[in-house]
């Protein structure tokens, strides 16, 4: 039987999903306690221990009707494996799958895959520049109240340490100590456009989301374009080059069209409502072309900012001479942002960290 | 404990159903599990579905207590785990005071005695053992706080400086859940049996609503859980989901209706739709 499961999780990891030995060990455990003969019961002792989130469980789906039915995996299945093994392997079955070009931009090497977007071609020293001011981005950014208390000069009566205080000087009365709410900074959330018209930024901001990433943990990157891809994870990596060509791996639309408005949407659906975006810092990096119809941009933005603390558009096109926010994406947009920054350069950059850890005074003043 | 021996998921499913929980199959094998494993059941899934419903039926029939922990941002061990009795201690130590005692080390270690512990969610699950804890809304926690449940889950130990280690003689059965506001760590989910739990298929739904509310008629189940149906198709900000339809089909017996009456229904819609933008649709598209 252990032979079978191994041969089981093989398929598994080939589709994306990564099992780890002690899951399968956990697989194990629990078909200990049903029915092994059952195919019904095989299948939830493994989507019970193997499978870590909802998109597991689609590919548990196929990858158990593949081995224990005998179905031959249909084709979707090669681009997630490249994608999630980092595979530089064209598909085996190429062709027909709805996604020739992910995996072309897979296939190449990562180096190759940065150059393709890193088209504003900084050179060495512009790059140390940039990251210079990049690591200037304030991590004690706009504060919220935190829950924890922390020892203070005034505030409520620290009834801990107070105790141990008396305890050492023999009961005698001692002075009362304190302690006070502590202040956090708020989540951070990019919201990166990586579709053609960004492409000569996407490089920068990127670099920019991963400062931002390592300075203050919680912050959560996404690309838009024509999906929306969560990067955070592949921004993890301390070295921005490395992190950069993990995040390059895992976007699958770099240079495509724009759908801000859906794809806005998808983001407060999937995660923004549901508590990423409360309370948070929301910045949306685009340049505001909207494929789709621009009143569901307008729409899904309206519900952004009421749910963030605040709104920040950057837009590389800002800083220019005769700039007008005239896109139809932009213009429905603008109603709803707290603050309209440039991100076309270096000093634009530093501004966007300066807006970003100051304290706004009014929550309606608008700069533009 | 003789409670706890359930044969098969079947048989769990046919004792939730008797307390009035209709679980599927996937979610039957996965109670049973945590339940012959001891191994922490995490569910995730939209608002609604009965994440937290499962935890209070699974408590019901094996008839030990439930014990509840709400998790929310900047929540820490001493509102987890256990905290000392401050009040209490000062009073002990002044009463010593009085009766004219100042050996110190002793007055210390009667201080930080069981009886000035003031036990938390985990710690009282943890030394109940015959329970079921129910860690809700883990996602709401900050990840400092998810390291620490994962130290308390996986060894069903707590180690408290001042007075030792603390050891759970059997380990409660924990249910965890999550609305997947945030990825949860893969450390914790790792040490859990996890289950994707789904808005019901329509008959589910029909049979739920019926069973919560026997003197709802088929009739009015049946057109809640159409409804309801159309509705999650709709495109909505929240769709609603089972508690929501219960809350109207409450609604619809308060308001005296025997069927599925369209006019009642709008009238109710507050029970099943919480956002103005969602209200604004439906209305304008028809129930």
């Amino acid at each position: 039987m252990i032979g079978v499961l191994v041969g089981f999780a093989r398929t598994l990891r080939a589709v994306g999903v990564p099992v780890t030995t002690d899951r399968l060990q956990s697989m194990v455990g629990a078909l200990d306690q049903l029915d092994v003969t059952r195919a019904e019961d095989v299948y939830w002792a493994g989507r019970l221990t193997l499978c870590a989130g909802p998109d597991d469980l689609r590919r548990y789906d196929r990858a158990f009707a593949a081995y224990f039915h005998g179905d031959r995996p249909t084709a979707p299945l090669v681009p997630v494996k490249a994608v999630a093994a980092g595979l530089a392997r064209p598909p085996a079955d190429g062709g027909g799958d709805g996604e020739p070009h992910t995996a072309a931009v897979l296939s190449a090497s990562d180096r190759e895959v940065l150059r393709q977007h890193d088209v504003s071609r900084l050179t060495r020293a512009e790059r140390d520049e940039v990251n210079r001011l990049l690591a200037r981005l304030d991590p004690v950014g706009p504060p919220r109240r935190s829950r924890r208390f922390a020892p203070a000069r005034r505030g409520r009566i620290d009834a801990g340490r107070t105790l141990r205080q008396l305890l050492r000087g023999g009961g005698e009365p001692a002075r009362l100590l304190r302690r006070a709410h502590r202040s956090r900074p708020r989540r951070l959330v990019l919201l990166i456009d990586v579709s053609g018209s960004m492409t000569p930024y996407a490089d920068a901001l990127l670099r920019f989301a991963h400062v931002a990433c390592r300075r203050r943990t919680g912050t959560e990157v996404f690309t838009i374009g024509t999906r929306l891809t969560r990067i955070s994870p592949a921004l993890g990596s301390r070295d921005a080059d490395l992190a950069l060509a993990a995040a390059a791996k895992v976007v699958p639309d770099w240079s495509g069209g724009t759908r801000l408005g859906e794809l806005m949407r998808a983001f407060l659906d999937r995660w923004g409502q549901r508590g990423m975006a409360r309370g948070a810092v929301v910045v949306v990096a685009s340049d505001g072309w909207e494929r789709g119809d621009p009143r569901v941009l307008a729409e899904q933005m309206a519900r952004l900012r009421r749910l963030a603390h605040r709104v920040v558009w950057v837009n590389p096109h800002r800083g220019k001479a005769g700039f007008a926010p005239l896109t139809a994406g932009m213009a429905a947009a603008l109603p709803h942002v707290d603050d309209f920054v440039a991100g076309h350069s270096l000093a634009a950059y530093e501004e966007l960290a300066a807006v970003l850890s100051e304290q706004p005074s009014r929550r309606s003043t608008l700069r533009v | 404990m003789a409670d706890r021996k359930v044969d098969s998921p079947a048989a769990l499913a046919e004792r939730l159903d008797a307390t009035g929980y209709l679980a599927d199959t996937g979610l039957a094998t996965g109670a049973f599990l945590a339940v012959r494993m001891g191994r922490p059941l995490f569910l995730e899934g939209e608002a609604g579905v009965g994440k937290t419903s499962l935890a209070q039926a699974l408590a019901t029939l094996l008839d030990v207590p439930l014990i509840r922990l709400q998790c929310y941002e900047g929540i820490e061990a001493s509102q987890a785990l256990y905290d000392w009795d401050f009040p209490r201690q000062l009073l002990h130590l002044r009463a010593a005071e009085a009766a004219g005692r100042h050996d110190a080390e002793r007055l210390e270690a009667e201080l930080y005695d069981r009886r000035f512990l003031i036990a938390r969610p985990l710690l009282h699950a943890i030394e109940t053992g015959d329970a079921v804890l129910l860690v809700d809304e883990v996602d709401r926690a900050d990840d400092e706080f998810e390291a620490f449940l994962l130290e308390a889950l996986s060894e069903f130990t707590i180690s408290i400086p001042e007075l030792g280690t603390i050891r759970a003689d059997v380990p409660p059965v924990v249910v965890v859940t999550s609305n997947r506001t945030r990825e949860v760590h893969d450390a914790l989910k790792r040490r859990c049996l996890y289950h994707w739990l789904d808005h019901p298929t329509y008959e589910r739904e029909v049979a739920i609503i019926r069973r919560r509310l026997p003197e709802a008629s088929e009739r009015l189940a049946t057109g809640v859980a159409a409804a309801v149906r159309r509705l999650r198709g709709q495109d909505l900000l929240k769709p609603p989901g089972v508690a929501e339809s219960l809350d109207w089909a409450r609604a619809l017996l308060e308001l005296g209706a025997r069927d599925f009456d369209p006019g009642l229904a709008a009238a109710s819609l507050g029970a099943v739709l919480k956002y103005h933008e969602d209200a604004e649709r439906v209305r304008a598209a028809g129930l």
